[in-house]
């Protein structure tokens, strides 16, 4: 069997998702491959090549894969399948874009979300939000998958792959990139943060994430932030964790004024620890935090941050 | 331009999802089923561009049992013009969707095709960037805004690093995300003259697609739980627990 996984990366380096990826490439067996597709990517297919139990990267390199627009991908990406019984990536919403396509150009029902390997064609996946999860079983010949990154411990370093370049194929014109607000952050990336600290509609404003955010640098942890939140415009899009967000699973997650919606839990629920600071005692989100604090979040925030400095953070 | 706005009945999202004991799927006997939250927001943006004179005509399609009238129904109260309701009890995955959907893209021939990003059931999230490759168009997926352009339309992307902007060629697929607009509720008199609206019967076979699943689910289990754990009065006792606990 060979499993074709394809990389992650923002052309200069390689994200950790693609690490998890190939843990889950590898608990199917077989020979595990990396595509490394994009423009510029001779760093990022050397970085693909240390991890450890990849046969070989391959490398497609080109100006229409700069955004792995999903287009251009399935260009690519089809044609190689030949040679391969699965594909996968990371179910970021590059991955999510573009392999469902793969996935309909090759006749295959994809299976997304994987957060367990059972078997070459058994795969275990959440559905309703993470409320009941499913096993199933595919009978395709070839297997499309997104796998949720936060389920799978990244594959170690060690390797010592060989690089491949493959021809780029003829790139389709429908579709071009045209620009890209990113937020700009010195800290931790969400997904890969240690330490997430999130606000909801008790927050009451973006600047009162202010105080969230000076605990977050204590601590070097990443701000998210509830639905609610985004929604009311206090965060940008980009914070929001949750089922149509992001899905986190930190060693500690702090919720301060989130309620709890089984929506926002849907993004959460797997991290550690769980505290949880609101005043309603009767919120949902006591129902799953380890570490519940009844309060207003308006004096407990600044309450923690002056505890952490006394304790040296 | 032409739209086609395909809608999917689904659990309500206020409902409590429950695991049948036996563990082969989802308790969906007597409880909520709604439309799907996100296609309420492609039909909301349908019928925005209709009012703006960028959409001719707006089609709802929904495939299912009887009762995905019902959702059609919704659809036409908030302003879309006519449904087609593809009937079938079986459940019909994604990929069997994405084929129907473009049998009915081929004979209505719309140039734009606006879903939601995924279904708040199954959570796939797959639809629409099928049915782009079916039929060879470009997609924007994850939409918070959207123009029209000449031929093309200009689409924010809501993705993990912010905002991406396209620009794709019509005919084209869209998918839409949470922050695209806010969807309206149907007036009275506007729930009365929906029912006056058209909606076509159909069966899978009419469009020669087999439904038949790729997939077996073997089970489906409750998540792993958590409990509610203990309260704390203070910082001091916070930071000593978490402290404990090694995560600090």
């Amino acid at each position: 069997m060979a499993i074709l996984v394809i990389a992650e990366h923002d052309n200069e380096n390689l994200k950790d998702a693609t690490h998890k990826t190939v843990t889950a490439a590898l608990a199917m067996g077989g020979d595990v491959d990396i595509l490394v597709a994009g423009k510029g990517v001779k760093d990022v297919a050397a970085q693909a090549a240390k991890i450890s139990g990849v046969r070989k990267v391959l490398t497609c390199d080109h100006v229409s894969l700069k955004r792995q627009l999903a287009e251009a991908m399935q260009e690519v990406v089809v044609p190689l399948m030949d040679g391969y019984d699965a594909v996968l990536a990371p179910d970021t919403t590059t991955g999510k874009n573009f392999m469902p396509r793969i996935a309909a150009a090759l006749d295959v029902m994809q299976i997304s979300s994987i957060s367990g390997v059972e078997s070459a064609d058994t795969f275990v996946r959440p559905i309703y939000a993470g409320n009941a999860m499913a096993t199933v079983k595919s009978s395709d010949a070839k297997k499309v998958i997104t796998v949720r990154p936060t389920a799978f411990a990244p594959a170690a370093e060690g390797g010592s792959a060989s690089v491949e370049t493959i021809a780029d194929p003829a790139m389709p014109t429908t579709s071009e990139f045209v620009s890209e607000e990113l937020s700009k952050s010195d800290r931790p990336e969400l997904t890969a943060a240690k330490i997430v600290i999130s606000g909801g509609r008790g927050m009451g404003s973006g600047e009162n994430f202010a105080i969230i955010e000076k605990v977050a640098d204590q601590l070097g942890a990443a701000v998210g932030a509830s639905r609610a939140a985004v929604d009311a415009g206090y965060v940008p899009n980009d914070y929001q964790v949750g089922q149509t967000g992001k899905v986190v699973a930190p060693e500690l997650y702090i919720a301060v004024g989130i309620s709890g919606a089984i929506q926002h839990l849907a993004g959460m629920k797997d991290s550690k620890v769980i505290v949880a600071i609101n005043k309603d005692e009767d919120a949902p989100i006591f129902q799953i935090a380890d570490y519940g604090w009844v309060a207003d979040l308006f004096n407990a925030v600044p309450e923690l941050e002056a505890e952490l400095s006394k304790a040296g953070f | 331009m032409k739209v086609l706005v395909p809608v999917k009945r689904v659990l309500d999202f206020n409902v409590k999802v429950r695991v049948k004991s036996d563990q082969s799927g989802v308790d969906l006997a007597n409880v909520k089923m709604s439309m799907n939250p996100f296609d309420e927001i492609s039909v909301e943006e349908a019928v925005r561009m209709q009012e703006a004179d960028t959409a001719t005509e707006t089609i709802a399609v929904s495939i299912g049992p009887e009762k995905c009238a019902e959702t059609i129904r919704t659809s036409l109260a908030m302003g879309i013009d006519r449904g087609i309701h593809v009937k079938t009890d079986a459940e019909v995955e994604p990929l069997a969707v994405a084929k129907i959907l473009k049998a009915i893209v081929d004979e209505e021939k719309p140039e734009l095709v606006l879903l939601g990003k995924q279904a708040i059931d199954d959570d796939s999230n797959q639809t629409g960037q099928m049915l782009a490759a079916l039929l060879g168009w470009p997609q924007a997926t994850f939409a918070n805004e959207i123009t029209k352009d000449g031929d093309s339309l200009t689409v924010g992307r809501e993705v993990d690093g912010g905002i991406q902007t396209i620009k794709v060629s019509l005919p084209a697929v869209i998918t839409v995300d949470l922050r695209l607009n806010e969807p309206r509720y149907a007036s009275l008199p506007n729930i009365m003259k929906a029912k006056r609206k058209p909606i076509d019967a159909k069966t899978p076979d009419d469009y020669g697609v087999d439904i038949s699943p790729r997939l077996t689910t073997l089970k489906v289990a409750e998540p792993a739980g958590r409990t509610a754990g203990v309260k704390v009065a203070d910082a001091a006792e916070l930071v000593a627990k978490l402290k404990e606990e090694g995560v600090i």
